[in-house]
């Protein structure tokens, strides 16, 4: 059963779905590293992304990875509008009304797809989705491949604007301490809605990396919002790091408990060692402190 | 001052035990019934995170647990009906405390209580989804056997009067809880965890209490639900949408408040009720429409509809008051 044969393309791959995941973290924990919340509409923000990747190529003929173009700054400023103009006002500071704003949000974007397009599942065709590359050990999709890849750039072009740029440092100094922040003029509500709208854009990328091979209905982004909070509390909360690794770890994970106990259980995998690590570990992982 | 909390309430209850009386109306009665499930449900859910501050975003794990455990009773142990209902509510009790137990022996709270809450309910709902106990993919339909002693009714005004009584008895202990010693408690763990272990409170012990209530409520609506609609699958019994109707319900009523709970229901079940009547029964609509009541009344009533009553009689009197007094001048 563990002949190398089967284990290393399973975890190969798991490492390229692992990936996307990270990058669906990524969103995820830098949101909540300055913002100290959980975005619980992250996942229908996910599921927005994939229709509007999906349109994109169905009404324009727009290749996916070409809509990133348009998408990224596109979803940057839903985000930000998000933030700055229903989340912070309507939450009025309390951890608690952000929980439920988000909720609201996740619930009201989820069902308004539903109505829009019914439970529908659509896929895009594309002539290179099928399309593999032998590494000698197995053989690989090229659109995930292609992902892989692309997550690793955002990864590092995120960490570059986080460590070099102004707004990086005010969002780390905002991160760090808030008030201080603010006395020492940063904009916090200007910094908090960028944050959100980078957190976002993430999204849009992740949803044109996975379009060529995946599929849309107005559910699909729920399985991916756990599995981010998954990695996100595993990699510790808020670490951009952890969630690279923790999305690489998960996704190796997923596709061994697939190999071995069956698609849906294999589900239950990741949710089982996802209450785990919070009861457990809360501070995750690779985390330093919660 | 106690007296005076409970009348209204009262009055309340009693003009609802009136309504088959007046009414056979099946839309009425079946609309009433849906309403009082969803107030049910939606104070379970005040116990815990009204009275205790701990919001949990996965009820559906113990609404879920309260159906299938009197289900399955019924349809694979032939087990009598009511005692399959009592015995659900006791197995969404042991789901309460077993998972506040964990979570609150973690020192788990605020997002990571929301969030892990959330995980259990998915965890319930992709395990009866695969079982073969829980029916899978199918579900489980209880036989039809239209006697009071299997639980069953001809007509829905029994079933109205059950569903009542539940909720009667749900205000009754929230009351209770209230004006107790535990309630006390309960509140000063929901204000400050560390001021009230420095006071001498165990806070995971009386989460723990409280979760186990509060999930016992949730369960007896769960089991209510299938003996009024002979039928559960994995995505009624433990899907999200029962979740978010029971945060709903209180927070637009009004959260660790008595009868916030019932007032929200009512109010939600009503506008899901109208849209529907305005725009056709099209899916996700309602729910559209819960989510953005959701952000307005979080926006602008962060204590639901009747801390906006109680803020209007206050205005009232003193609006009075200031009248009293020119008129004395």
């Amino acid at each position: 059963m563990l002949s190398p044969t089967i284990l290393v393309p399973a975890v190969l791959n798991g490492l390229l779905t692992g990936a996307v995941y990270a990058l669906v973290a990524l969103g995820l924990t830098l949101i909540y590293g300055v913002l100290h919340i959980i975005n619980f509409a992250h996942g229908a923000l996910l599921t927005a992304a994939l229709f509007a990747a999906f349109f994109m190529h169905q009404l324009f003929g727009l290749d996916p990875y070409v809509a990133t173009i348009a998408l990224t700054p596109a979803f940057f400023v839903v985000g930000y509008a998000l933030q700055r103009f229903v989340i912070g006002p309507a939450a009025h500071g309390e951890d608690r009304n952000i929980l439920l704003v988000t909720l609201g949000l996740a619930v009201m974007i989820e069902n308004g797809l539903l109505y829009a397009f019914r439970a529908d599942t659509r896929t895009v065709n594309l002539d290179y989705a099928f399309a593999v590359v032998d590494v000698g050990v197995a053989l690989l999709a090229v659109p995930r491949v292609i992902a892989f890849g692309v997550v690793l750039v955002v990864a590092l072009v995120l960490w570059i604007i986080l460590s070099f740029t102004d707004t990086g440092k005010a969002m780390r100094a905002v991160a760090k301490q808030k008030l201080g922040a603010e006395l020492s003029g940063i904009d916090v509500a200007h910094i908090y809605a960028v944050t959100f709208g980078l957190g976002t854009a993430c999204l849009a990328i992740a949803a044109c990396l996975l379009i060529p091979t995946y599929y849309v209905n107005p559910h699909v982004g729920n399985a991916f919002v756990l599995i981010a909070f998954t990695i996100v509390v595993l990699g510790g909360m808020g670490s951009v790091a952890g969630s690279l690794l923790g999305g690489l770890f998960v996704g190796v994970v997923e596709s061994l408990s697939g190999l071995y106990l069956g698609e849906s259980l294999g589900q239950i995998g990741i949710f089982v060692m996802f209450i785990l690590v919070l009861l457990f570990r809360p501070s995750g992982l690779f985390g330093e402190r919660a | 001052m106690k007296g005076r909390s409970i009348s209204p309430v009262a009055l309340v209850l009693v003009a609802l035990a009136l309504v088959p009386l007046l009414t056979a109306s099946n839309v009425v009665l079946n609309f009433l019934v849906q309403m009082l499930l969803v107030a049910l449900v939606a104070q379970g859910w005040n116990v815990l995170g009204g009275y205790g501050g701990q919001y949990s975003f996965g009820h559906a794990a113990f609404f879920g647990t309260g159906a299938y455990v009197s289900a399955i009773l019924q349809m694979r142990y032939g087990v009598n009906a009511w005692v399959a209902f009592a015995l659900g509510v006791a197995g969404g009790a042991v789901v309460g405390a077993a998972i506040g137990a964990l979570t609150f022996r973690s020192g788990l709270r605020g997002s990571y209580f929301a969030l892990v809450t959330l995980a259990f309910a998915e965890v319930f709902r992709i395990l009866a989804s695969v079982a073969p106990i829980t029916g899978a993919g199918v579900g489980i339909l209880v036989t039809l056997d239209l006697r009071p002693q299997a639980f069953q009714f001809q007509s829905r005004a029994p079933f109205y009067w059950i569903i009542l009584a539940l909720v009667a008895t749900s205000i009754m202990i929230v009351q209770m809880i209230g004006r107790s010693r535990f309630g006390a408690w309960l509140v000063a763990v929901r204000e400050s965890e560390d001021a009230a272990k420095a006071v001498g409170i165990n806070p995971a012990r009386v989460k723990l209490a409280a979760m186990t209530i509060s999930a016992a409520m949730t369960a007896a609506g769960g089991a209510f639900y299938l003996q009024y609609f002979l039928f559960i699958d994995s995505g009624i019994a433990y899907g999200p949408w029962i979740s978010i109707e029971a945060l709903l319900a209180p927070i637009v009523g009004g959260v660790g408040t008595v009868c916030g709970p019932l007032l929200g229901a009512l109010v939600v079940k009503t506008l899901g009720e109208v849209t529907k009547h305005v725009v056709g029964d099209a899916p996700g609509l309602d729910l559209v429409i819960y989510g953005g009541v959701l952000i307005v009344i979080v926006a602008f009533a962060p204590n639901g509809i009747s801390g906006l009553l109680s803020h209007l009689r206050l205005h009232i009197m003193r609006l009075r008051s200031s009248a009293a007094e020119r008129s004395h001048g």
